[in-house]
């Protein structure tokens, strides 16, 4: 018989090579998916074999499949409800005993299992001989060798999947005899078969040994599709205590037991053991890696490379990479309607400022694009569990997990990170408590988008101490973000369930170019979708809030006056010069566009072949234009050099009055100021309100809206440093610490609480994310500046103070006890 | 005698579980069940968790949760 389409699930254990089973199997047609309701990923892809298309889902990695985990749940309810054509069931080879642990429990679903020995070459090398078809006859299963890291087996795999895929499992399916417990299987499935009247057709001896084990999904499935579920449940409670008290044994471990002793009989049976057992090599690495002294060592060692790697030779990188932005917006500048003497056209300013915002992001990309390949390479070579041994005694402390460590570090552990992937990283730690708790706390670490805040604000206020003032805010946010973790758990999360921490220390493995590659491009992939649609989108809010409601008609009339008195200046002083007739008009205003597009070019061209080569082009383009803006030594030409740029510089002195003005006005100011006599208390004036609510689309805005605030208009040659220095005479490095720090525990950006929302899976977490930071922020901000005031610390003393309390209440925290909750 | 009071480089044999449910069950399914023969093979540098070995497969579990595992030295 023929189908359409055939569903294959993939299970298996972890590290037993799935993932790249997937990917032999289904090529580049993926997609990921969260399973509905929890926050489990689901990978899907297909591929075609003689016209029949096949579904591939691939199931998150389990070591069993009890009801204690989403993963395990998830995975069981796929096998059971989904009805899949073949589950192909992929095991390491080299580690036949302990994955068959798993086979025996998809056999006892009563599914049409394929059984994928793959890692062959792994097994040969450790001198394993494993007898497929003794394997096959005694499971009753098909079994396919593979070793799918180099392709080897996938032809056999697919025809056994298409083989198998339309053909009857029957009885040939190996049963594990659970000895002693027979009887009062049977017994409930007895009982199950009279009355059932389900949604689903389970397995009946499946949900006996279920429910034999105390599981409650199983009881539950009882209750929804039993006539009288109670007594039922009655019976298994009663048959689960005597055969406790008759075996001094719980059923479940008697299970688990005889699952294992299955397993052992059967690879013994099959398997030619090797001879002589060595240490394995990735246990004398870890010798090394996990040593008391060597291993802290080269853990720091591991993030600072990392850092290195990615933020400061990335940062380089973006010196290539800017000029291809600044051309993006140099073409923007040509396109768009140009500008007249005082009047910008909106649609020219808006499209610059678009561009901006997005350049501002977009110049972050050599340097995630590092970071997600360092980080794809420490996942994949099997040293993140290593991170997670090493560091979890220290983050349990704070209500954390060791495998929080890699959120954190995504996050910007020391500087210089993204929320975005680090809350999506949270998937991965089971324990529910402390995953709520990483989602909570990572957007305070300090991501790439607050560095820019804080080198302009350490630059003009804590010039002298820089290198100490940087060191402070690298390290003031784990500080801080370790105690609020561990206060997040002793109050809000206290009721949330935990989990157990055993984790596997799987071996080490080289990690290949396209895994490491392919999970690089997909996360910046994801970093560039947040910039084109969220950040894009709130820039133009922003835009709004900032540009309208504009000047009004009799400012405006103002500025005019203003601007012709400049223009009648301008021609006195040429007055007598032969060309003055050629630059009335719309030429004059011509001649001043020239005049910054010919300053631009310049300043983009490096070297002096470049500089030679504009100069070429501009003289073609206008010779007279030319002979004023590069007079050489004629002396009319120099004058009137002299005159233009006087003229240019009132223009943009205009300019700038005029968008001061209209930001003044606008209404993101008016909101501002509404704020300062709140926001007074933290030393923040309404200019910096003004950027830190733009900065809640994207954390970048705040210096980009500070510079909007400072700006000087077209064209400048003043660095955001010195406007800012200039503009806020009242300033103090008191005011710029209580600022930084009100950023380390600002609210994360729209993208961030997007991802909070599907991380945790709700929207009230997502709210609460939004919310206590913004009160803690301001709170810390307070307390630093009016305290700081009070007491007349400078800002330097006031950041001492600060960070011996931070350490004090990180030190304090540490030594209160979390209760585990595993119900 | 438990398995959280083992010093690495010992070895023992699994002798019970004294806890169930999900703890119990997670010890179960990584291996850790009566009559299996272990050895401790390193704590973690801040001495918690722990890393064991069971016959070729290497675990690491909190001494926390080691301690509901009872053990006999070898």
């Amino acid at each position: 018989m023929k189908r359409e389409k055939i569903l294959v699930v993939l299970a298996g254990q972890p590290n037993c090579g799935k993932s790249t089973v997937f990917n032999a199997l289904t090529g580049a047609s993926q997609h990921v998916a969260n399973y509905p309701g929890v926050t489990v990923e689901k990978m899907t892809g297909s591929y075609r074999r003689n016209g029949t298309r096949v579904e591939v889902v691939d199931l998150p990695g389990t070591y069993s499949l009890t009801s204690y985990s989403p993963e395990e749940r998830v995975s069981r309810d796929f096998v059971l409800q989904e009805n899949p054509s073949v589950v192909v069931n992929v095991v390491d080879a080299s580690n036949l005993k302990r994955h068959l642990y798993l086979t025996f429990q998809l056999l006892e679903m009563q599914v049409p299992v394929v059984l994928n020995l793959n890692m062959m070459d792994v097994a040969g090398r450790r001198g394993l001989a494993i007898n497929t078809q003794e394997l096959g006859r005694l499971l009753g299963v098909e079994v396919v060798p593979t070793s799918m890291k180099t392709g080897q087996g996938k032809e056999d795999l697919k025809e056994a999947i298409a083989r198998v895929a339309d053909s009857d499992i029957g009885e040939r399916l190996a049963q594990i005899d659970y000895g002693p417990m027979e009887p009062p299987l049977r017994e409930i499935q007895d009982r199950l078969s009279e009355t059932w009247k389900g949604p689903y057709a389970y397995p009946l001896r499946w949900l006996a040994v279920k429910l034999m084990e105390g599981d409650t999904d199983a009881r539950e499935r009882v209750r929804q599709g039993y006539s009288d579920p109670e007594a039922c449940l009655d019976l298994v409670e009663h048959t689960r205590n005597a055969f406790e008290s008759e075996h001094k044994e719980t059923p479940e471990r008697h299970i688990a037991y005889h699952r294992y002793q299955a397993a052992e009989t059967i690879s013994r049976s099959s398997v030619k053991p090797k001879k002589g057992i060595g240490r394995p090599l990735s246990d004398k690495v870890d010798r090394f890696v996990c040593n008391r002294f060597l291993g802290p060592a080269i853990l720091i060692g591991v993030i600072y490379l990392l850092y290195y790697l990615s933020i400061v030779q990335g940062y380089n990188i973006t010196n290539y990479t800017w000029p291809i932005l600044a051309k993006l917006r140099a073409l923007t500048e040509a396109i768009t309607p140009s500008p007249g003497f005082i009047e910008i056209p909106i649609i020219r300013s808006f499209a610059l400022w678009f561009v901006d915002s997005i350049n501002a992001l977009l110049n972050y990309i050599p340097i995630f694009f590092i970071l997600f390949g360092l980080i794809a390479i420490l996942e994949d070579s099997g040293y993140m569990p290593r991170m997670a041994f090493m560091l979890d005694r220290l983050f349990g402390r704070f209500g954390l997990h060791g495998q929080s460590t890699l959120p954190m570090v995504l996050g910007g552990i020391y500087v210089g990170g993204c929320a975005v992937p680090g809350v999506m990283a949270c998937k991965g730690i089971p324990d529910e408590r402390s995953r709520l708790a990483t989602i909570l706390i990572i957007p305070m670490l300090n991501c790439l988008a607050k560095v820019p805040l804080y080198v302009l604000l350490i630059n003009i206020y804590f010039a002298a101490y820089r290198g100490m003032a940087m060191f402070f805010i690298s390290t003031i946010s784990l500080l801080m973000v370790l105690p609020v973790a561990k206060l997040l758990t002793l109050t809000v999360l206290k009721k949330r369930p935990t989990a157990p921490f055993i984790m596997e220390m799987p071996p080490y493995h080289l990690p290949t170019i396209r895994g490491v590659l392919g999970r690089a491009v997909e996360r910046v992939w994801l970093f560039v979708r947040k910039i084109i649609t969220i950040v894009a989108a709130v820039a133009v809010v922003i835009f709004v809030l900032l540009q309208f409601p504009g000047l009004t008609d009799n400012r405006m009339a103002h500025y005019q006056a203003e601007k012709d008195k400049a223009i009648e200046a301008f021609y006195e002083k040429i007055q007598g010069a032969p060309f003055t007739q050629n630059l009335q008009g719309d030429n004059l205003l011509a001649l001043v566009l020239y005049w910054d597009v010919y300053k631009t070019a310049k300043m983009t061209a490096g070297g002096k072949e470049a500089v030679d080569k504009v100069n070429a082009e501009f003289e073609k383009k206008n010779a007279l234009f030319f002979s004023i803006v590069k007079p050489g030594k004629d002396k009319t030409g120099r004058n009137a050099n002299r005159a233009l740029k006087k003229l240019v510089k009132d223009r943009n002195g205009l300019l700038r009055e005029m968008r001061k003005e209209r930001i003044d006005a606008s209404f993101l100011g008016r909101l501002g100021k509404a704020l300062e006599p709140a926001t007074q208390w933290a030393g923040f004036n309404w200019r910096v309100n003004v950027a830190l609510l733009s900065a809640f689309a994207a954390k970048e805005s705040s210096v980009a809206t500070l510079g909007a605030l400072y700006d000087q208009g077209e064209t400048g040659d003043q660095s955001l440093e010195q406007r800012m220095a200039e503009g806020e005479e009242g300033f103090t490095p008191l005011h710029a610490l209580a600022l930084m720090l009100f950023m380390v525990l600002y609210p994360p950006c729209i993208a961030t609480t997007i991802m909070v929302k599907v991380q945790s899976g709700s929207f009230k977490w997502m709210l609460f994310s939004m919310f206590y930071p913004m009160a803690l922020g301001l709170v810390v901000a307070m307390a630093v500046f009016t305290g700081g005031k009070a007491l007349g610390l400078t800002g330097l003393q006031a950041m001492f103070v600060f960070y011996g309390l931070a350490l004090t209440a990180t030190i304090g925290m540490g030594l209160i006890k979390n209760r585990e909750n595993f119900s | 005698m438990t398995l959280d009071e083992l010093k690495p480089g010992s070895r023992c044999r699994i002798k019970g579980l004294s806890v169930r449910d999900k703890l119990g069950q997670r010890l179960l399914d990584m291996g850790v069940y009566p009559g299996t023969q272990l050895t401790v093979i390193r704590n973690a540098p801040l001495d918690d968790p722990m890393e064991v070995s069971l016959g070729g497969f290497f675990v690491s579990l909190r001494h926390d949760e080691a301690r509901f595992v009872e053990v006999e030295p070898q």
